[in-house]
């Protein structure tokens, strides 16, 4: 077991990364500055490599934000500085999903990341970022869904499996939505409270009883001080569980992807087979037609599929496994993953309440003080 | 409280500070508010039921009190906009506060009206009181003769006296003054308002993701899909909780605060009106000095009638509204005093019961395995 920690900080995605026990690293720490197009050239990278067929690749952040949140103000404006947070934050975890899975971390390519001082500037990623991950996710599924050959599966874990990541997508997006739109209305109380605040010191302002007059400024400030508890409790509420929410829902896209390379991995086997048995059947032809030439490569032909016929079934074997590993990983993760986020959550509220129990303890001698 | 009458005045027979609104029925299209005071001599109760008619009826008597001197100085309690089952959303809109949880917050509104008439030295006297409180027939639903109070009858040329300038300092001090209070605290009660609508929203939102939650659990005897299901139930509790938190939140602002700033709202308008009509009588009063000054020979002794009548009401009128005015700024404030020191002992009671529940709701996250 080892202790990787990365951290990603602000400004220009300056990525800290700290080992306390790999050997295969250089150093016990490096700092890095990476752009954004460079995470996403990680991803690409890792998903295309045949040796991690069937492993779950964490999605990176998408540009845009728009497409599962309702724009909101702040959220979605580049310059904003929740904007900034926003992306940082899903940067960082991006990474901590890369570095804690055991084959990825073993990946060179996510060692160049981390180790090397300058990498050259990546360039397909437009399609990543413009498009979406899910996107590209829903494309490929559809292409496996349309395949003639129909898979006769003798187990039924796979398709009871990818019948739960599909059911458990539906959940976590409506989870994600009710969040959402939980986040908007306390977006609005801050708005309403700063606005009662005012008010409530003008009131102050004009009162004549002294007494009276302070209260309601203090009241005002209480008010003032509220404001920003919400501030806090929307900013909880959104990053603690709204972008959870995204992130898994994105992660079982990305574990759909996995069924759908298994897919694809029997599909290249079975049309291998089909091709192997044409093969046979023009071997066959040939010897009745008596052509040795052409037999010779006829046989090598055959020697060749055969080849890649065992290749192709050692291949499906090994995505079938990985997929398995993976997906008992993936929800060993998920709850450890979300206790921790919801103890995190609850202990954000505590201090909150505390806080808030303090302002009204103040406020109390006020109020009892108008004569 | 009720003072010793020594003349042979109708009297209040109950005690002044216990009368309650207890109930509120929906009878078809009608409310009906059950009215429970308490005889002074004696113990036994009187139990009335009435109607929003009944009160306006109430209203109207008190305000045609023609014979008694100065009454147009009298700051008169405000009696709430009309209450209505399916009210439209602008009839809801003008009750604020009032047309809240269940119509308790309106209940009270019209508590506090009887109650401040019933301790008011010269409108605890009128009969109609008396009648309303205690008579076990309905007063009466037909409409009392129009007085002279209907400011609807008041022309758009009458408003510009509003800024007639006033002849007595103290006056015109007060008059400023209640312009900008009047103003500041209609503002601060419709902020307000939105703030307890958006709680309410936010209570609705934390129900729906804690039903929600309830859905996400998984079959199955693998421990990690158990773990998480587990902690969808935990977090649907969690989130239950802060629907009810959020709840109780919205309802200690509109019964402590909420009501506190609408009924303060109601009364700086009550007192804008009383100091209007005073204004106006000035406006007459002047008026009559001018035309008995300017009156030929032959009317003059009649001009003068006028303008002596005319200067002795405006005189009554003062000395009530100086009395009135000293009592409102005495009263308001205990008012204000009251609803402020409620809303934060709820509001800090509810707090503290919400750290506690989270306290524990942390405390079962961290122990499960």
């Amino acid at each position: 077991v080892f202790d990787v920690d990365v951290a990603v900080t602000n400004p220009e995605k300056v990525v800290q990364f700290k080992d306390t026990s790999l050997p295969m690293f250089r150093s016990k720490a490096f700092t890095v500055r990476r752009r954004y197009s460079d995470f996403l050239g990680l991803y690409e990278k890792l998903s295309v490599k045949q040796s991690l067929l069937g492993c779950i690749i964490p999605p990176p952040p998408e540009k845009s934000v728009v497409g599962m949140t309702k724009v909101k103000v702040g959220m979605d404006d580049p310059s904003s500085v929740e904007f900034v947070e926003r992306r940082r934050a899903a940067l960082e975890r991006y990474l901590q999903r890369v570095v804690s899975h055991p084959s990825l971390l073993q990946d060179p390519d996510v060692r160049e990341f981390l180790e090397r001082e300058e990498l050259p500037r990546a360039v397909s990623t437009q399609a990543l970022s413009g498009a979406g991950f899910l996107k590209m996710i829903n494309k490929a599924s559809d292409a496996v869904n349309k395949m003639t050959i129909k898979m006769n599966e003798s187990d039924t874990w796979f398709e009871d499996k990818f019948q739960e990541v599909e059911n458990e997508e539906q959940q976590l997006r409506k989870l994600h939505a009710l969040v959402d739109s939980l986040v908007n209305h306390r977006k609005e109380l801050c708005g309403n409270t700063a606005v009662f605040a005012k008010s409530m010191a003008m009131l102050g302002n004009s009162e004549d009883n002294t007494a009276l007059s302070r209260a309601l400024s203090q009241l005002a400030e209480v008010e003032d001080k509220m404001e920003q508890l919400h501030q806090e409790q929307a900013a909880s509420d959104f990053f603690i569980f709204e972008e959870l929410l995204a992130d898994y829902i994105r992660l079982l896209g990305a574990m759909r992807g996995c069924f759908d390379q298994r897919m694809r991995a029997w599909q290249r086997w079975q049309e291998a087979q089909s091709t192997l048995q044409k093969k046979r059947e023009a071997e066959a032809k040939l010897l009745w037609a008596n052509k040795p030439d052409k037999l010779q490569q006829a046989k090598d032909e055959i020697t060749e599929w055969e080849a890649r016929v065992t290749q192709y079934e050692r291949d499906f074997d090994r995505v079938g496994m990985t997929v398995r590993k993976e997906v008992l990983r993936f929800e060993k993760e998920k709850a450890k993953d979300f206790k921790s986020q919801i103890i995190k959550y609850l202990e954000a509220m505590l201090q909150s309440q505390q806080r808030l129990i303090k302002f009204w303890e103040a406020f109390l001698p006020e109020a009892k003080a108008i004569a | 409280m009720m003072e010793e009458v020594k003349e042979v005045t109708p009297t209040l027979s109950v005690h002044a500070d216990n009368i309650k609104v207890t109930e509120v029925l929906k009878e078809g299209d009608t409310l009906t508010f059950i009215i429970v005071s308490q005889k002074l001599s004696g113990t036994g109760e009187y139990h009335v039921d009435r109607t929003y008619d009944d009160f306006e009826w109430l209203q109207q008597h008190l305000f045609s009190q023609e014979d008694v001197p100065g009454i147009q100085g009298v700051i008169f309690p405000p009696l709430p906009a009309k209450a209505q089952v399916n009210a439209s959303a602008k009839v809801m809109k003008q009750l604020g506060f009032l047309g809240l949880e269940e119509w308790q917050p309106y209940c009270k509104a019209l508590e506090n009206f009887l109650q401040q008439i019933a301790a008011h030295s010269i409108l605890c006297k009128n009969k109609a009181l008396e009648i309303f409180l205690t008579s076990s027939d309905p007063p009466g639903r037909q409409r009392v003769r129009k007085n002279i109070f209907n400011r609807l009858s008041q022309a758009v040329v009458e408003m510009r006296k509003e800024s007639h300038k006033d002849v007595d300092e103290f006056f015109q001090t007060e008059r400023d003054h209640n312009l900008v209070l009047t103003g500041c605290t209609k503002t601060a009660t419709e902020r307000f308002l939105d703030v307890v609508l958006t709680e309410q929203k936010i209570a609705v939102a934390c129900g729906h993701f804690s039903a929600a939650l309830q859905l996400c659990v998984e079959q199955g005897e693998d421990p990690d899909k158990q773990a998480f299901s587990k902690a969808c139930v935990k977090l649907s509790e969690v989130f239950n909780s802060m629907m009810k938190n959020m709840t109780s939140v919205a309802e200690n602002n509109v019964n402590t605060l909420g009501v506190g700033l609408d009924l303060e709202s109601r009364y700086q308008e009550a007192e804008k009106e009383m100091l209007f009509r005073r204004t106006c009588k000035l406006v007459e009063l002047e008026t009559a000095r001018r035309n008995a000054e300017k009156a030929k020979p032959v009317k003059k002794a009649a001009m003068e009638e006028v303008k002596k009548a005319a200067e002795t009401e405006f005189d009554h009128i003062c000395g009530v509204a100086k009395q009135e005015i000293a009592q409102f700024h005495g009263l308001r404030v205990k008012m204000l005093q009251q609803a402020l020191v409620q809303w934060c002992e709820k509001q800090l009671l509810t707090a503290k019961e919400k750290a506690d529940q989270f306290d524990q709701h942390l405390q079962a996250f961290r122990g499960m395995a």
